[in-house]
């Protein structure tokens, strides 16, 4: 299908959208080692936003991958991983500070290096959360998309330098209109002393109809029919 | 086998400069000044004590789970963990753990979640978000829900699998299982003492939970 909307989002780059309910976004990496952060709202009332705890809870898993949506602190849908190429997106590990981005790849600032600095996903979030109406106090849990981070018996976070491979792809689709808030910038736990150079690619296309009766992630669990069951009230009593 | 690491305090209950009990269900919201101590104590085992922390100073600075765990390495707090907020600065400390292990990626029960996760007709029933938005009500407007962050639930043991899996186990909390906190700058507290009557942990039974302060 002919994308709508396509975008390269380079390595530190920052990105923010409304998206409309409906729309396919495929993300692909366009090297190895990828970690794109996403945060998402409910477009229409920015309270509303992706809840990891819920998510991760009513699905029974610390990780992401298709069939899972994207839970709202509403108990409602936000988005669905429809197609996924890698099998494992982790929610649990956050962004990057300044003060870790110094830490580990040495202090780079404007002043010197001009547009080739540094950006920690920390600003790269509080600068796109301002300017849509938000702020540092709307932070949280993000959606790292392409990185596997496991962890042993003893709680040990193990990051999987294997998993995200150049061409992976990832697809969600919207099942609300969302706000959309990207930031390429590299997963804490990514031991490399190199700032991470991956590219990502974003095409949006229009998603087929919904169709309850036959949807995997509306059947990957009771809990996901209840949380789409909550969406589609949602949708009736605001006439959405 | 999973370790757990379980540290006794020196503190003495009576020398604390404030001593509580809040029922169960109940919320608990107060400032703690740097090098203060907080204790919450599992009076009567495997509750859990749904917490959150604000840089007292600098509101819009609230506890990450994720920064929390991401900057130790690991999944699972107890005694040596440090608390931190969104921007990464370091709000508490994990001083003394008569538990061994608490949780920081389950956070906390809503009515919303419940609908999700039980029914829709759970939707009336008693759950954190309530309790931690009623506290937030009565601070005249300085807070709103878009404060609410995945908390801790101390007591809480959701052990996550090297395949990528979540689990609800039973409780390793047992009647008078503590832990301690130093407050490292100035911080506020925001508990609910969990009334989910839906999760096997607690028995379907919440219980009180008791809580002290000391002066540095
Ligand atoms: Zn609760």
């Amino acid at each position: 299908m002919t994308s709508l909307w396509s975008k390269t989002i380079g390595a530190g780059d920052k990105w923010s959208g409304i998206i409309g309910k409906g729309k396919l976004l495929r993300f692909t990496a366009l090297a190895p080692n990828a970690n794109l952060s996403l945060m998402l709202f409910n477009a229409n009332d920015l309270t509303e936003r992706y809840n990891m705890p819920d998510t991760l809870k009513a699905q029974y898993t610390a990780h992401l991958t298709r069939g899972n949506v994207l839970m709202s602190d509403n108990g409602r849908v936000l988005a669905s991983i429809v197609e996924d190429e890698l099998g494992w997106h982790d929610t649990i590990t956050g962004f990057t500070t300044r003060e870790a981005t110094d830490a580990k790849y040495g202090p780079t600032r404007y002043q010197e290096k001009r547009n080739e600095w540094l950006r920690s996903g920390y600003e790269n979030f509080a600068v796109e959360l301002v300017r849509n109406g938000l702020g540092v106090r709307d932070m949280g849990p993000v959606v790292n998309l392409f990185t596997k981070v496991f962890c042993d018996d003893e709680g040990r976070m193990i990051y999987d330098a294997a998993h995200c491979k150049e061409g992976a792809a990832v697809t969600l689709r919207t099942d609300m209109d969302v706000l959309l808030v990207l930031s390429n910038t590299p997963n804490p736990l990514n031991p490399s002393p190199e700032y991470p150079a991956a590219a990502v690619q974003l095409d949006i296309t229009a998603a087929p109809g919904f169709d309850p009766a036959t949807d995997y992630c509306f059947h990957f669990r009771s809990e996901n029919r209840r949380a789409f069951e909550n969406t589609a009230e949602y949708d009736l009593l605001s006439g959405r | 086998m999973t370790a757990f690491n379980r540290i006794e305090s020196k503190l003495s209950p009576d020398t604390a400069i404030s001593d509580e009990i809040v029922l169960a269900g109940d919320g608990w919201m107060k400032e703690l000044e740097p090098g203060q101590v907080l204790r919450i104590v599992d009076l009567e085992g495997n509750q859990a004590a749904d917490t959150l922390f604000f840089d007292a100073d600098n509101p819009e600075d609230h506890y990450s789970a994720v920064a929390t765990i991401a900057g130790q390495g690991n999944i699972y707090l107890t005694t040596g963990s440090v608390l931190r907020a969104e921007s990464g600065k370091e709000l508490l400390k994990i001083v003394a753990d008569t538990c061994g292990r608490h949780d920081t990626v389950g956070g906390s029960c809503s009515a919303q979640s419940n609908t999700v996760r039980y029914a829709h007709e759970k939707l009336q029933m008693h759950n954190c978000r309530d309790t931690f938005m009623l506290q937030l009500a009565k601070r005249d407007g300085g807070y709103t829900k878009r404060d609410l962050a995945p908390n801790v639930n101390f007591f809480m043991n959701v052990p996550v699998t090297p395949d990528g899996g979540l689990r609800f186990a039973d409780g390793v909390s047992a009647p008078g299982c503590y832990v301690e906190l130093e407050s490292i700058c100035r911080t506020t507290v925001l508990i609910s003492n969990c009334p989910q009557l839906n999760n096997p942990c607690n028995a379907y039974n919440p219980t009180p939970i008791r809580v002290l302060i000391w002066n540095p």
